[in-house]
């Protein structure tokens, strides 16, 4: 993405404040890896399917390979590399990474869930998760991580106000 | 057994670990290529269009290898880059590099390849004209028999003879991470590293297409994101295109596939057509199995005889027959060559073996687990290939206890009533037994000669040097168990070096099921080797042992003591290669699997609603690692047995996206249960036997088997998809 | 902006269409994109005395969130909760999805099955044009180029069924091999399929037949109906035969139980 002229965007980026110029014609995902140096988030397949570039946008996941940068301008972006290592013991204790490569997805997505357990009432964990695609674990490690770590989630939090 | 964490499992779990499309190179270009748009014919001409400008891009053809332009493995007729001929469709032709990555897929369009086109064979089923004959006399690129006994004769005797046809489908890897390498040159060392199975292999094909020798090239293995067989044989080609690229522009060079480039290009499972004919007696006991195997090898020999070898040999399944003849065949065709994939043949034809059993059981009327059940392998008897099993494993056991955990009895009447209750829903329970081969095949493990070094660093640490690689399956995690367990050390101790081969010997490729039973008992050999080279005895471990090594640094500060294994063949284990005849593996694991589904007559959808698998897999080193391999391996399974489907157009993978080669979702499989039982080998790691493939090989048939006991329509060949199975049920 | 353009732009939804393989994609791309995300007047959704109505950059996702539209129009949410998975529905578009004019469109058989009107805008006014004459064939509409999807106006007739039937080519992340929307309302039955003919379209003879009562004792009934209605294709992802087939199917086991003379009774007597 060479030939257009820069431009100057203003995003929120894990907590701060970032200014940076970008390429209009670049996708949000390639901003993060190759301006930014955040090797965190994976491409797949860079067609919405697969979800391993999975980020939240404004609090939602989206796919970052489909996000224009532009479309960035003023959001806040949360990557993988926000994600607090204490949130993550459920999902390694119950296999939820084999070979790692959809796993940065899967964790931005799994974290969503966990801050919103709201989203369960009308949603099922695997419906939740069905855009990111895992071809190591068979699911099982990923779901029963993430229902562990809601699970104690949900104890702290009613622990909390006990 | 304890469950260690997986050690790498926080960097994943982070995004902190780096894959080779996240390494940043000082200088680095990015190279590209361009590919055949036919299936076969002659290169007339190549055109560069003027739509960029070609000084600012390297460019490599086949003119530009400085050794030979074969592409090495078992056989050496795969070009690295097409000269004057393509055999298929994505056969790579020139190479382009380029700063920057877009500019690259612009001049990758800009390069017409203009190919006059011959007849090319598109259905490997078909008996090829004598202008498609482009291998031997045939195209037939290998030949293999296994007999035992008087098929004919049995035959002409049984009670009942049985006859069928199954098929099985092309099925991609779909690793999530692409393929990618990044080569240069280091101080006149071709340094490659990238994602791989198997560095020695990668190596050896560079030595041999770049003209080097070994201290010329090094190569490294970077965390892989998934393999399954599709990172075993097609990295060497990478490779070398990358090194080539980097050769000549003097630069380092990153080849990164993109998901379109990776699936249209690269190898898949084999296609396979598999006919059985049988002779039960009265009693359903299996007198004789005929059977005849043909898999696609696409265009190129690569791994087609092993695969095909390992498929033979696990043709007849884990059962006992005197009468037994398997013939198979590895063909020509002109698609991307088949390769490598979790099972390696194997799951092709126990696919049809499982099937076939079913069928048997349906024309005598009897239940297909008691059929399976008076025909399992009992100790003392033999497999096809005249193998004695005697391991002390309990098969039938195996078999009960799925059907117990399952409640497969009950979950048959179950399905009986709501059948007959519901207007469009139909369930029906199903279930494989089979087994799987730990290791290579006959006496490859022999020719492997592997070797692992353990060395005492100067800190106490212990490092673990093999060639081994992590894809996922949990390498690291079992060595450093295996290790620690052995020398009496805490987990932490344990460092493995990382997969370079300047540093660590040949331990064989990561395959077949090899890396925990055969490696990890290299590991715990060379251990004691250590503790011979330090002076002590078995019994010392822990802080005796870190004591003595830095005792050794103090004493000899310039040599490290190592600890080396080699390969030895467990006593007893014969194998003639020549006739097909003796002991095929040093072990098997044996497996039960029990699929209940559910089909909707309205969509012809098949969706799996329960799936209950119990193996027998030696000692189990880490549960959760185990279960997840089992898991994973089904989940893969059940999409190659209902819904990957790879569409071919003139040769061409016509559905290389994502979007439309489908793969299952969460949604789409149900929590796998899982249980182990536990013989353990006394040859392997811990008591270990293989574990990475035997998940491919059963759910596919299991879950045929419960559409067929759902809808009694005999379906034979897979994926089994909705369109395929309204044919069956409307058109029978 | 567009007229600017001179027709050339390229609007800037969600990007779920319009950004699948970006890289390669970008190559061809020429022209102008304009960004609509900056226009936040478009995103909001609004329910007026008698309409739903959204915006030109409401979400499949706004929709699921809205527990309002869960109750009184369940077919839009059902539909959005088939498109893609929570990743694709938090980006797409309902005006994205009319606008990229796919026969496997869910959100349109949805919005179509309840009588939607699509609002368009451009310098020479607003226009408005029911979504069921709005498609003229293969990823052709009524939609010029200097115009933007401003919003798109949902009836709150209410109606006594409506739903979304999705066979995809999987559970999750699918592309429709046969979609089906059914409503019935005091305006009559409404049938919508998508993936079974160049566009989205109703399927008007069945709704007639529906709407007469005309017996339909079996599945061939309907797929005799249906063949005036839709002209299904072989492709990537199905058949033909399966589509015809099972859409019939579908409809039939759907409408079964709602119509007395759906099914074998009537065909017997
Ligand atoms: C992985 C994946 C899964 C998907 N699954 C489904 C599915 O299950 N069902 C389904 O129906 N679709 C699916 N889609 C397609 C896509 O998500 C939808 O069509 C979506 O509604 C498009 O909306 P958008 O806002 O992202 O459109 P864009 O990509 O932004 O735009 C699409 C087209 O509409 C035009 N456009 C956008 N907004 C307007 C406007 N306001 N006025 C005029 N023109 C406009 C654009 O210029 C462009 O031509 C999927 C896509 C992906 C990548
Ligand atoms: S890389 Fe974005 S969804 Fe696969
Ligand atoms: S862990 Fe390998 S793809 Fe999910």
């Amino acid at each position: 993405m060479d030939e257009c002229g820069l431009v100057t965007i203003e995003l929120t980026l894990n907590g701060g404040c970032v200014r940076l110029e970008v390429d209009p014609g670049e996708r949000l995902l390639d901003t993060l890896r190759d301006r930014l140096g955040l090797k965190g988030t994976k491409e797949g397949c860079g067609e919405g399917e697969c979800g391993a570039c999975t980020v939240l946008m404004d609090g939602v996941p989206v796919n970052s390979c489909l996000v224009p940068i532009v479309q960035a301008r003023g959001k806040r972006i949360e990557t993988i590399e926000s994600v607090d290592r204490a949130q993550l013991s459920a999902l390694l204790d119950s296999g939820a990474t084999q070979c790692g490569a959809c796993t940065p997805g899967v964790v931005m997505s799994a974290a969503w869930v966990m801050q919103h357990p709201e989203l369960l009432h009308t949603h099922g964990l695997r419906e939740l998760m069905a855009g990111n695609l895992c071809r190591c674990t068979g699911y099982d490690g990923i779901i029963g991580g993430l229902a562990a770590a809601i699970e104690a989630g949900l104890a702290r939090k009613s622990e909390g106000e006990g | 057994m304890r469950s260690s964490r997986r050690r790498e499992g926080i960097s994943k779990l982070t995004g902190q670990e780096r894959y080779v499309d996240d390494l940043t190179v000082e200088g680095c270009w990015w190279g590209m290529t361009a590919r055949s748009p036919v299936a076969r014919g002659r290169i007339r001409e190549i055109r560069f269009g003027r739509g960029v400008d070609w000084s600012e891009f390297v460019v490599v053809d086949h003119r530009d290898i400085p050794g030979a332009n074969q592409v090495r493995l078992i056989e050496l007729d795969q070009p690295v880059l097409a000269s004057d001929r393509v055999r298929h469709v994505h056969e790579p032709v020139v190479l382009v590099a380029h700063r920057s990555r877009q500019m690259c897929r612009r001049a990758i369009r800009e390069i017409e390849i203009v190919v006059d086109p011959e007849p090319a064979v598109l259905d490997y089923r078909i008996k090829p004209t004598p202008e498609q004959i482009q291998y031997g006399p045939d195209n037939v690129f290998k030949h293999l028999r296994i007999e035992k006994g008087d098929v004919d004769r049995a035959l002409a005797s049984a009670a009942h003879v049985i006859e069928g046809v199954y098929e099985t489908g092309a099925q991609e890897h779909v690793y999530l991470e692409p393929q990618g390498m990044i080569a240069g040159e280091e101080d006149g060392v071709l340094v490659v590293r990238g994602s791989m199975q198997c560095p020695y292999y990668v190596l050896n094909a560079l030595m041999h297409a770049l003209g080097r020798d070994e201290s010329h090239v090094r190569v490294v293995q970077t965390p892989t994101g998934g393999g399954f067989g599709g990172k075993e044989d097609f990295p060497s080609n990478l490779a070398v295109h990358a090194a080539l690229l980097a050769l000549k522009s003097g630069r380092p060079i990153k080849m990164i596939y993109d998901r379109s480039e990776d699936m249209g290009s690269t190898t898949k499972r084999h296609p396979s057509l598999v006919r059985h004919r049988s002779g039960v007696d009265s009693q359903g006991r299996l007198v004789a199995q005929d059977i005849e195997m043909t898999i696609d090898g696409g265009a190129y020999v690569t791994l087609s005889p092993v695969v095909l070898s390992r498929g033979i040999i696990h043709a007849a399944g884990p059962y006992a027959c005197e009468n037994v003849r398997i013939v198979g065949r590895a063909v020509l065709s002109n698609s991307v060559p088949f390769g490598a994939f979790r099972g390696f043949g194997a799951p092709q034809s126990q696919f049809a073996n499982e099937r076939h059993m079913d069928r048997i059981a349906r024309t005598i009327g009897m239940d297909p687990a008691e059929l399976r059940r008076r025909n399992l392998i009992r100790d003392g008897q033999t497999t096809s290939t005249g193998q004695v099993i005697s391991d002390g494993t309990d098969r039938v056991e195996v078999l009960e206890r799925a059907l117990c955990r399952s409640g497969y009895a009950q979950k048959k009447e179950e399905c009986v009533s709501f059948n007959a209750a519901h207007p469009y829903l139909r369930r029906g329970v199903g279930l494989a037994a089979f087994y799987h081969g730990s290791g290579f095949t006959g006496s490859g493990e022999v020719y492997l000669s592997s070797c692992v070094d353990v060395a005492g660093l100067e800190d106490g640490r212990i490092e673990i040097r093999t060639a081994n690689t992590e894809i996922g399956q949990g390498t690291l995690t079992i060595f450093a168990t295996i290790a620690a367990e052995r020398l009496g050390l805490d987990e932490s101790q344990i460092v493995i070096a990382e997969p370079d081969t300047a540093r660590v010997p040949n331990s064989g490729p990561t395959v077949a099921s090899r890396t925990a039973m055969v490696v990890g008992r290299l590991i715990e050999r060379a251990c004691d080797d250590l503790r011979r080279t330090l002076g002590l005895s078995e019994a010392d471990t822990g802080q005796r042992l870190r004591d003595a090594i830095m005792k050794w640094w103090a004493e000899h500060p310039d040599t490290e003591p190592v600890g080396h294994a080699r390969y030895e063949s467990p006593p007893g284990v014969l194998w003639d290669d020549q006739t097909y005849r003796g002991d095929a593996y040093a072990a098997f694991a044996w497996a039960t699997h029990v699929a209940e589904v559910e089909v909707d007559l309205r969509t012809f959808a098949t969706r799996v609603v329960g799936f209950w698998a119990v193996q027998e897999v030696g000692r189990v080193i880490n549960q959760t690692l185990a279960r997840g391999q089992i898991q994973g391996g089904v989940v893969q399974a059940i999409g190659w047995a209902l819904m990957e489907d790879c569409v071919w157009d003139d040769g061409a993978m016509a559905n290389a996206q994502l979007t439309n080669y489908i793969i299952p979702t969460a949604c789409d499989v149900p929590s796998i249960d899982v249980e182990f039982l536990e013989n353990p080998y006394p040859h392997g790691a811990m008591g270990a036997k293989g574990i990475g493939e035997l998940p491919m090989d059963g759910p596919a048939p299991a879950i045929v088997n419960a559409v067929v006991d759902a809808l009694g329509v005999e379906a034979s060949a897979i994926p089994l998809t909705p369109e395929r199975l309204m044919e069956l049920v409307t058109h029978g | 902006m567009l007229s600017e353009a001179g027709g050339q732009a390229t609007l800037l939804g969600g990007t779920t269409d319009l950004f699948v393989h970006w890289p390669e994609r970008m190559l061809d791309a020429d022209g102008v994109f304009i960004d609509l995300s900056g226009v936040g007047a478009l995103r909001a959704h609004r329910w007026e005395d008698e309409a739903l109505v959204l915006g030109g950059l409401t979400t499949f996702w706004d929709i699921i969130q809205d527990e309002r539209a869960d109750r009184e129009m369940p077919v839009l949410v059902q539909a959005a909760r088939t498109v893609g998975a929570v990743q694709i529905q938090t980006r797409g578009t309902w005006a994205g999805n009319i606008a990229n004019a796919s026969p496997a469109a869910d959100g349109v058989a949805a919005l179509m099955v309840r009588d939607a009107v699509v609002e368009l805008t451009s310098c020479d006014g607003i226009e408005t044009i029911r979504l069921d004459e709005f498609y003229l064939g293969y990823k052709q509409m009524r939609l010029r180029r200097d115009q933007i999807i401003t919003s798109i106006r949902v009836p709150r007739q209410s109606c006594s069924v409506e739903r979304f039937i999705k066979v995809g080519t999987r559970q999750a992340q699918a592309i429709s091999k046969i979609g089906v929307a059914i409503a019935q309302s005091q305006a009559g039955w409404r049938i919508v399929a998508n993936s079974v003919a160049p566009a989205v379209c109703r399927c008007r003879t069945v709704e007639r037949a529906l709407d007469d009562r005309v017996p339909l004792p079996h599945v061939d009934a309907l797929v005799e109906l249906l063949g005036s209605d839709v002209s299904p294709i072989d492709d990537i992802r199905s058949t033909a035969a399966y589509r015809r087939g099972v859409l019939a199917r579908v409809l039939y086991h759907e409408l079964a139980p709602l119509c007395e003379w759906v099914g074998p009774q009537r065909g017997a007597s």
